[in-house]
């Protein structure tokens, strides 16, 4: 209903601005040259002013935007080792793009607005000044040389994994529309796997060999748990089509592709007991609680259950348009203690007992 | 030059004596400035539906569990009780990308200009080949209907994105849009491809060898030098995609495995084996990315003409924006890995991608300081087609500073297809190039249909689409980085984001405003064509050939002898001439130097 009132009402606007439009065409009409529907020194006065009220409208929609959403994005307060860096990085070009944008609506609009035309004034005839050209081909050469540098170190860095630092390996298993995680168990080895293996009346779910010693103590999960301070190897695979491990809280991601294993790696540094904890968690969690008991409000009045409260959990979501349920494929992420990570391992199923004869 | 010959010889098989019939004039037509509105109105209305269905989107996203009667009245059985579909979301997302991407931007904008301005701008009678010029229009004009029809299909049209990624788009049982919806969508896009080649190919020919005595390359407008690039980069490029589309259709119905492998799907095991997504990634871009420059660049071509016409100024650079335009075209072929840091390629080209992607910020840089400069000092008439123009600068910079933080490869993994992702080219080409595209029709609808458009109106619909396009891209920024990925049918299931929930209310709003504000265009711009005031033969005082041309459109676009060309096409307010403008056919006054830009 609200969509249809806004329309209606958007179209009362047109109209009006079209009878607008009409009384000005009236009473331009004689003002008008020999030479009709060309700007006259009136419609350059007044869009010039426009102009510089524009360059005001862009200032006002960045600053109202940091001030009301700057909490928002995710640049602080990772939970990953390499987190930090991205962030900072993230902050860096953020600075850089501020400054251009500032500066260069700055010169656009303010010259929309200075020069606006005059009958009889004749423009400059300024066709070309390679002094002018050059540098504005170096200042973005060293600035960008910069930015390779650094990103390309942080990139390196982040996809080169050290198999020597013995990480826990973990597979993420994609299909639609959910996640599993599949750990190596006591050798930490992931046993071989392949879709063709599926064999669904023995629950054999993610396909793997069965006779395969290292799959045998494998475990499979539908939350993914996780030690801190370990870093962990991610190995990912889906059954049917595209999907994506998006970790947004550990600056992470990575594509699920069938026919081929892809990886990713991280540290997590923050558990989630740890996390909850932070003043711009607690903050973040209280807004959307107070928003949660405002949407309840007309489901109780219909009588409905009221809306859950909310408590942050990391997650990982699916960030590949991957079909109808799209929407909706997530999984938790628990980041433990060493201890608390190893008493819920010990609850899990083994692969080989988890088999259905 | 051998060209100029040719040229001469052309001019006998063009007299404007032979008899018209109405199909030959207004259907069948091959003369370009009929091909050109053509391609215009086609587009306008293929606009038309790719805005309907962003609206429809916006209104899902913000109030995503309400019935709405806008949903049942046009999505029909995809709305039961006025509630959207989760399959009909994103079969919207995928046809509102591929009708604005290539209906709109590239068939509407670069058909439309390429066409109408190639032949007049460079002097010639008409394209090299009328006739194929008239084919792909039609050949254009067929896989538009071919989309349309799509819609209407029983398991509704493809909705893999506008990407479409096999294995969801090659696998009916994945998505209910990858049936007969995918299959038309392929057999569309395998015919637009066709059709832009043909269009292509004859640009660049007529280009090369029509030009009038004295046109030489470095006394091409702007405009001209940036269709011939853009006809260069979509014949490198389109061609990969229509194989890449080819061994698609060869995956779904004829059982072969490029693109899928190991895949077990609604309790089966299928057959393909050794195939790889990637590797449709892979070629999708390689047309994908250039696309968006095929997309961009000709806007930037017209806002750069229109730009120096209305500030009675001569173009800032104009050898160093013919420099950056060849750059950007170079660069733009080898940067497509940009889009697959993460899909599981090699870490090692995400690092080379990065190293050619954050390159092409220099001559996109040299180009944004070209056009403020130009501003600078001027004479500027705020006609509507120079508002859009110094908008389309403003988004230009705008979202293109964005890219410097998508093209950074670790920066990339964070807000990779996320609503950020959304902002950026939303900003950077679908706002520019449609400003573009405006700017340009505003400009040159006295050449097209002989009357004007109505000034005030085009001042509303500048600024009220300018204060809303900012409004709806600027916050969505601020979601993408808080980690809302794209292309969810609603985000409630996801409690971490119900504090963005009013952030996409307020985007909308925008949206919906911006949407209907278009109705005041439309009906400008056909309104216009019968009742708007007559024009004068030059109505901005440009320099270019196209305003030498009689108001009415002949066959043959001169009557008599072509006009020769003795100077560049940017000497407005030049010193020592009474006028401030000085058109190109005029030839050079005893003494007058000729500018050595």
């Amino acid at each position: 209903m609200t969509a249809l009132l806004t329309i209606i009402v958007l179209v009362f606007i047109l109209v009006a601005i079209w009878q607008m439009v009409k009384i000005f065409d009236l009473a331009q009409a004689k003002n008008e040259n020999d030479n009709p529907g060309v700007a006259t020194d009136k419609d350059n006065s007044i869009n010039g002013y426009l102009m510089m009220g524009f360059l005001a409208f862009i200032y006002v929609i960045t600053i109202v935007s940091f001030v009301k959403w700057g909490d928002l994005p995710l640049v602080s307060n990772s939970a990953s080792e390499h987190g930090p860096t991205i962030d900072n990085l993230m902050i860096i070009s953020m600075i850089i793009i501020f400054f251009v944008q500032t500066v260069t609506q700055f010169l656009l609009h303010y010259f929309a607005f200075k020069y606006k035309g005059e009958k009889g004034k004749k423009a400059l005839f300024f066709a070309d000044n390679n002094k002018l050209e050059a540098i504005w081909t170096i200042i973005p050469v060293i600035v960008l040389a910069g930015l390779i540098i650094y990103g390309l170190n942080t990139w390196i860095n982040i996809m080169g994994v050290d198999e020597s630092d013995d990480p826990l390996v973990v597979e993420l298993y994609a299909q639609q529309f959910n996640w599993k995680a599949r750990y190596g168990g006591a050798d930490n080895t992931l046993g071989k796997a392949n879709v063709r293996l599926i064999d669904i009346d023995r629950a054999n779910i993610l396909g793997l060999d069965e006779s395969d010693p290292n799959a045998q103590d494998d475990v499979i999960t539908t939350e993914l748990h996780l030690p801190v301070g370990r870093p962990v190897l991610f190995k990912m695979r889906s059954q049917d089509v595209l999907h994506s491990a998006y970790m947004p809280h550990f600056r992470a991601q990575m594509n699920c592709v069938p026919g081929m294993i892809t990886q990713f790696g991280f540290t997590p540094t923050v558990t989630t007991a740890d996390m909850r904890q932070t003043s711009q968690m607690i903050e973040k969690v209280a807004n959307i609680n107070k928003i949660r008991v405002e949407n309840s409000k007309p489901l109780i009045a219909q009588g409905e259950e009221p809306l859950e409260r909310y408590e942050f959990d990391y997650l990982l979501l699916c960030n590949k348009i991957c079909g109808k349920s799209h929407y909706n494929m997530q999984m938790k992420i628990v980041v433990e203690t060493q201890e608390e990570y190893d008493a819920w391992m010990k609850e899990q199923k083994e692969f080989k007992n988890s088999l259905v004869n | 030059m051998s060209a100029h010959a040719d040229n001469h010889a052309h001019d006998d098989d063009h007299g404007h004596h032979h008899k018209e019939t109405f199909v030959t004039k207004y259907i069948f037509s091959q003369d370009h400035k009929m091909i050109a509105k053509q391609y215009l109105i086609t587009g306008t209305i293929m606009g038309v539906i790719g805005v309907l269905m962003s609206m429809m989107m916006r209104m899902q996203i913000a109030w995503p569990e309400e019935p709405n009667v806008i949903f049942e009245a046009l999505l029909g059985k995809w709305a039961p009780d006025g509630v959207m579909d989760a399959d009909i979301y994103l079969a919207l997302v995928t046809i509102h990308g591929t009708i604005m991407v290539f209906f709109v931007l590239t068939a509407g904008l670069s058909g439309t200009f390429s066409n109408l301005l190639i032949p007049l701008q460079i002097g010639a009678r008409d394209m090299a080949s009328g006739f194929l010029n008239m084919v792909s229009y039609w050949l254009f004009f067929l896989s538009s209907v071919i989309m349309v029809i799509s819609l209407f299909v029983e398991a509704g049209p493809a909705a893999a994105g506008w990407t479409i990624y096999p294995p969801l788009s090659a696998l009916p049982m994945a998505q209910a849009g990858s049936g007969m919806g995918m299959t038309l969508w392929l057999v569309s896009m395998a015919i637009f491809i066709a059709s832009s080649l043909l269009g292509s190919l004859n640009y660049i020919v007529t280009v090369i060898n029509l030009r009038t005595k004295g046109m030489s390359m470095t006394r091409l407008p702007l405009t001209i030098w940036c269709f011939f690039i853009t006809a260069v980069i979509g014949v490198i490029s389109f061609p990969v995609l229509l194989s890449a589309a080819l061994l698609l259709i060869m995956d779904r119905s004829f059982g072969t495995s490029f693109f899928l492998s190991d895949i077990f799907i609604q309790g089966e095991v299928l057959h393909y084996q050794g195939g790889s997504p990637v590797l449709f990634e892979h070629l999708f871009w390689f047309l994908g990315h250039p696309e968006v420059y095929i997309v961009i660049l000709p806007a930037m071509g017209l806002v750069s003409e229109i730009m120096a016409s209305n500030s009675r100024k001569p173009i800032f650079g104009y050898r160093a924006m013919i420099a950056s335009i060849l750059a950007i075209a170079f660069l733009s072929t080898i940067v497509w890995g940009h889009h697959m840091f993460i899909s599981g390629m090699n870490p090692f080209l995400g690092s080379v991608f990065t190293f050619t992607t954050l390159l092409i910020a220099i001559p996109s840089a040299v180009k944004a300081f070209n056009w403020i400069t130009t501003l600078w000092k001027g004479n500027l008439q705020m006609n509507p087609a120079m508002l859009f123009s110094i908008g389309f600068v403003s988004t230009f910079i705008t979202g293109g500073l964005t890219g410097i933080i998508l093209g950074d490869s670790a920066l990339d993994i964070n807000v990779h297809d996320t609503y950020f992702v959304v902002a950026h080219f939303h900003l950077v080409m679908g706002i520019s190039a449609l400003y573009g595209m405006f700017a340009g029709i505003y400009h040159w609808y006295p050449k097209m249909f002989g009357r004007m458009l109505n000034k005030n109106l085009g001042y509303i619909h500048f600024w009220v689409t300018a204060v809303c396009a900012y409004g709806v891209f600027f916050p969505m920024h601020f979601i993408g980085m808080a980690g809302l990925p794209r292309r969810y049918y609603t985000n409630s299931n996801f409690p971490l984001f119900d504090d963005l929930a009013n952030v996409n209310v307020i985007i909308t709003i925008f949206a919906l405003v911006g949407g209907v504000v278009q109705i005041l265009y439309l009906y400008n711009f056909f309104a216009s064509i019968f009742y708007g005031k007559k024009t004068v033969q030059n109505p901005w005082k440009s320099t270019t050939l196209e305003w030498t041309a009689p108001i009415k459109h002949i066959h043959g676009n001169w009557e008599g002898e072509i006009p020769h060309v003795h100077r560049w096409p940017y000497d407005y307010s030049k010193p020592g001439h009474d006028v401030d403008f000085v058109p190109q056919n005029i030839p050079l006054k005893d003494g007058e130097e000729e500018l050595q830009h």
